[in-house]
């Protein structure tokens, strides 16, 4: 019997009713926010309470929450255009190692504008320390960006204690920026308690639609705006908003943040039981990321002697959707970034899974998966040539 | 490379236009969940030629157990393993396939073996995944030089 398990929040997350619901009421307003008329008002209305909604929940301003239309065009408008907007301050910029391609990718773009770049690596569970961002910032550095949480290990970074040590550093501190896509309804968003100067959220996983994320930036930041036109966002991103999209979005946050305390202690006992089944099935598979630190919902796992795409087919076909980390599995056949960096051999990569839990995740999810997995790790392992031939 | 999939089978369909996009034909996918003379656990299988390509650091590594009928120069039979995706583990269980249908190919036969011959007979792989139909015909190819130097010395 195949039961349906999706274990790939992290990828992207079904809409929540309440979200749907939000949409579905805003559906009828056709007008542009920015058209002055009646219609344009009535849009503009529903567009600035999402706004108030979500930053609200991030303990921010409204005026501090620019629209976009994703995590990674949000994560591309902090990068670069704090960047660029400082050039005449510095032109050195810190990322870690582990954040998500579309800090890496803005920064490999800024490298080629004539930036410097420093990609601090992290320790074996992915842990950056304030320490080690301390010790590489400069009289010249207007950017430190490290993610909240690693989408793919699940460690959780200690941005408040990171931001301590960029303002101990003294003189003009570099902007502080962190890709939290993987925090809500895990993580609390207060920027405040952060400490943070801006902030990276989207909605496609956190119950929300998908095609809108905002960048939260405090108010005296000064940004480039990337994607240029009208005048929209206050002129820090150009396009006609989507009311529906940031309708969906706002409820979807403020759902998630408010169930966030009872769903990550619903998830860890089951997170727990996850991690303990896959050590007794597989006793040589090595679990990937912090233990202490790390997302509620997140279990990640690199098998020897199978390869992940393989292994992910296998788990589909048997009802159950994850992830992995393997080069076959990628566009640019190159294996996980994250992955490499913390130090895996490229085997172990290869052989990677990401299960990462949500709403409708049960006990008898995890008891089906652990099952299914150990028999596809089975079935794999009996057709492949990285384990020496049993002879009769 | 780019490899455009044949026109050919029926199911061909399901591989689509867009390249980017990860689908599979059906003939694939028979493969992969019911791959062909996968050489088992406990399993006696004498070889007259072994061999091995790739490596699990680049997650794709093959290995082709070949005998040979040395009157005739064909391929009786052939055995493999494979560490690798979907779309390896298909193209190793299409190649012995080919290897061995209709009384088996010849040495000189197995050794032109091409790629794309595998991957027409798959139904078209995603453009990605060319090079483990490569990785095919290379373990083949191995298996065949592994052969060839052994019948010389011996």
């Amino acid at each position: 019997m195949i039961h349906e398990c999706y274990l790939d929040h992290a990828a992207g997350t079904p809409l929540s009713p309440r979200a749907r619901r939000a949409m579905e009421e805003v559906a009828s307003f056709h007008g542009n926010p920015s058209s002055i008329h009646r219609y344009g008002r009535e849009a503009r209305v529903v567009l600035e309470s999402a706004r108030a909604k979500i930053a609200h929940i991030l303990s921010a301003s409204p005026e501090e929450i620019v629209f976009t239309g994703s995590g990674s065009e949000a994560d591309a408008l902090a990068v670069l255009g704090v960047a660029r907007a400082h050039a005449r301050l510095g032109k050195h910029i810190v990322v870690s190692a582990i954040e998500h391609k579309a800090v890496l990718k803005a920064a490999q773009a800024l490298a080629k504008e004539g930036f410097e770049v420093t990609t601090l690596s992290t320790d074996s569970e992915g842990y950056v320390t304030p320490e080690r961002v301390a010790a590489a910032l400069r009289d010249d550095t207007t950017l430190v960006s490290v993610m909240y949480a690693n989408n793919e290990i699940g460690t959780v970074e200690p941005i408040a204690d990171i931001a301590r040590a960029i303002r101990a550093r003294g003189g003009r501190a570099p902007l502080f920026h962190t890709d939290a896509c993987q925090a809500p309804g895990l993580l609390p968003l207060s920027v405040a308690a952060l400490g943070v100067d801006l902030m990276t959220i989207n909605s496609s996983k956190t119950y929300g639609p998908k095609g809108i994320g905002a960048l939260y930036a405090r108010k005296d930041v000064r940004l480039l705006p990337i994607v240029e036109g009208g005048s929209q966002e206050r002129g820090m991103r150009a396009g006609t908003e989507s009311v529906a999209l940031a309708a969906g979005f706002a409820t979807a946050l403020a759902e998630a943040d408010a169930m966030r305390e009872t769903e990550v202690k619903r998830l860890i006992p089951l997170r727990r039981s996850f991690i303990e089944g896959v050590r007794l099935a597989l006793p040589d598979a090595v679990v990937n990321g912090s233990l202490e630190n790390r997302l509620a919902n997140n279990i990640h796992v690199s098998i020897p002697h199978v390869e992940g795409e393989a292994l992910l087919l296998m788990l589909d076909a048997k009802g159950i959707a994850c992830a992995t980390g393997s080069a076959c599995n990628a566009t640019d056949l190159v294996p996980s970034h994250v992955l490499l960096s913390i130090g895996q051999s490229l085997e172990l990569a290869h052989g990677s899974l990401r299960f990462s839990m949500g709403r409708d995740t049960t006990e008898e999810t995890v008891s089906y998966t652990l099952f299914a997995l150990a028999e596809a790790v089975r079935t794999l392992r009996g057709v492949s040539a990285s384990v020496a031939h049993a002879s009769p | 490379m780019s490899f455009k999939p044949s026109q050919g089978a029926g199911d061909v369909a399901e591989n689509g236009a867009c390249g980017a996009a990860w689908v599979y034909t059906d003939t694939v996918k028979d493969h992969f969940f019911s791959p062909r003379n996968v050489l088992r656990d406990g399993e006696a299988f004498s070889a007259d030629g072994t061999g091995v390509v790739g490596s699990s650091a680049c997650g794709d590594m093959m290995l082709v157990l070949i005998k040979v009928d040395s009157a005739t120069q064909t391929i009786e039979a052939l055995r493999w393993r494979t560490f690798g995706c979907a779309s390896a583990i298909a193209s190793t269980s299409m190649m012995s396939v080919m290897a061995t249908e209709n009384g088996g190919m010849t040495l000189a036969r197995a050794e032109r073996l091409k790629p794309e011959e595998i991957i027409e007979r798959l139904g078209g792989l995603p453009d990605r995944k060319f090079h483990c139909s490569v990785l095919g015909q290379d373990a083949l190819r191995e298996a065949v030089k592994d052969y060839r130097t052994h019948a010389r010395v011996s």
